[in-house]
């Protein structure tokens, strides 16, 4: 039963194996996030009050749900690559620093395209707002990190403990909307409950968060095929693959 | 063999009997933070009104900068003359003896941080209400600056121009503490009660006393194999 989670330590055969869901993700995600564009952009009903500059939703909050969710991915691939030595986490949280900090700069920067016809500015010091900027920042140390090192393997381990470390930070970071509560509004979609958004708006946020999750996984899974292959260069399956047929 | 006590202790006197020896490093730091302070009325405005309004994130933030200028220090010396590795190879549990390093650095850098921190509010003309949370504030804060930095200084150490990285890295972790350290004095110099947040840094620093030792000893086994 077990005998899935030592062949994850195997990096063969994960690149062969995510290989084949390589193309479904990708139809999966386009699907998904063309008719989210489409319906969200084109047919969701208008805000009364924000009008149609609100539509930028659909890009800011799947972003900004992924750049929180990618840190967790980060951490915990560092953590399980840390404590059972296994190789392919460490590719997986390599592949996944750079992934979170574009996510994290493109909430970012909707939000402060958003902000602008809002609020009246395009920067507030918002607690979220700053909070999201901590956490480009506790991104961009790890990548700063990692490229620091001379050795793949160093670079892995030292940026494991620093994302660990980093992930005290977090629960801050969620709960620093409860703590100052200044201009942005309350968190939209709760898990409990009612979300307080109307339902036509909703459904096709729902599809975008689907879609940006399949899209996270896809390039996920691209950036550490990438980085298998560089780092098994000298494996004699990565030089067959290399090889022209 | 040593006890662990004896280890522990030991590695607290060597620490500071060499920071005794080179007096002048000790104070370079409490002159940057002077510094830094003085030139705050120079670059916004000497009236005592805007002064006050700004005073305690003025004097967090150069404490912050004054630690962390210090935090390179703190394996690094050990590590170029070889100390360092003596250090792990040893029997003992090396996070004790990163806690001990820790330690005789906050006792060099952050305390006399901490102890200067009133003239520099009298300075600011921090109202008088604000200078108890300020000192019991950065006795507190500047104990998680010190821990958390460790991590810092220990995954760079090996590194060529570390300090610039470590600076890149630790201060996100500081922010907490920031937040919450001025604004206990904030809201001391405003009337109310700040017990509640004075209480959230003390949590920050057990929890750090908590995790960094463990998390530094890893980052040194890391960093001096890089």
């Amino acid at each position: 039963m077990w005998q899935w989670f030592h062949k994850l330590g195997s990096p063969r055969w994960f690149y062969q194996i995510s290989g084949k869901f390589l193309p479904w993700l990708a139809l999966a995600s386009m699907v998904l996030i063309v008719t989210g564009v489409v319906w969200g952009l084109a047919f969701a009903p208008e805000d009364a009050r924000q009008g149609n500059s609100f539509r930028i939703i659909y890009i800011h909050v799947p972003a900004s749900f992924l750049a929180l969710a990618g840190y967790y991915v980060m951490a915990a691939a560092g953590a399980v690559g840390m404590i059972w030595k296994m190789k392919l986490a460490d590719m997986v949280m390599v592949a996944a620093a750079p992934l979170g900090a574009a996510l994290t700069f493109i909430a970012l920067f909707t939000g402060a395209v958003w902000g602008k016809p809002t609020w009246g500015t395009y920067w507030i010091w918002d607690a979220r707002i700053t909070s999201m900027l901590v956490l480009l920042f506790l991104y961009i140390g790890i990548i700063a990190l990692s490229r620091s090192f001379s050795t793949r393997e160093t670079s892995t381990r030292a940026c494991a403990i620093l994302a660990l470390v980093g992930t005290v930070n977090i629960p801050i970071i969620y709960k620093s909307v409860d703590w100052w509560y200044t201009l942005h509004q309350p968190a939209t979609i709760k898990l409990t409950g009612a979300p307080s958004m109307h339902p036509d708006m909703f459904k096709p946020l729902l599809v975008m968060i689907l879609g940006f999750y399949c899209f996270y996984a896809l390039v996920l899974l691209l950036n550490t095929r990438t980085e298998i292959l560089l780092r098994e260069g000298r494996a004699t399956w990565v030089k067959e693959l290399a090889q022209p047929k | 063999m040593t006890t662990l006590s004896g280890a522990f202790f030991g590695v607290i006197r060597r620490d500071l009997s060499i920071a005794m020896r080179h007096r002048g490093d000790l104070l370079n730091p409490l002159f940057f933070f002077l510094i830094v302070v003085t030139l705050v009325p120079l670059s916004i405005s000497p009236e005592p009104a805007r002064l006050a309004a700004m005073a305690p994130g003025m004097i967090w933030i150069s404490a912050l900068l004054a630690t962390l200028l210090a935090l390179d220090n703190l394996f690094q010396d050990d590590f170029t003359d070889g100390s360092l590795v003596q250090l792990m190879l040893s029997p003992q549990p090396l996070w004790l003896l990163v806690l001990a390093k820790i330690i005789a650095h906050w006792l060099v850098t952050g305390l006399p941080v901490v102890l200067f921190s009133p003239l520099l509010g009298l300075m600011l003309s921090l109202p008088e209400e604000g200078f108890a949370p300020l000192l019991l504030g950065l006795v507190l804060g500047t104990a998680v600056f010190s821990l958390l930095g460790a991590v810092g200084a220990a995954l760079t150490v090996a590194l060529h121009k570390g300090s610039v990285l470590l600076s890149l890295l630790v201060m996100p972790l500081y922010v907490p503490v920031l937040i919450f350290g001025t604004s206990a004095v904030q809201r001391a110099v405003d009337g109310m009660s700040y017990g509640g947040v004075m209480a959230m840094l003390a949590a920050a620093s057990a929890f750090s006393l908590l995790v960094a030792p463990f998390a530094a000893a890893g980052a040194l086994k890391v960093g001096i194999n890089g």
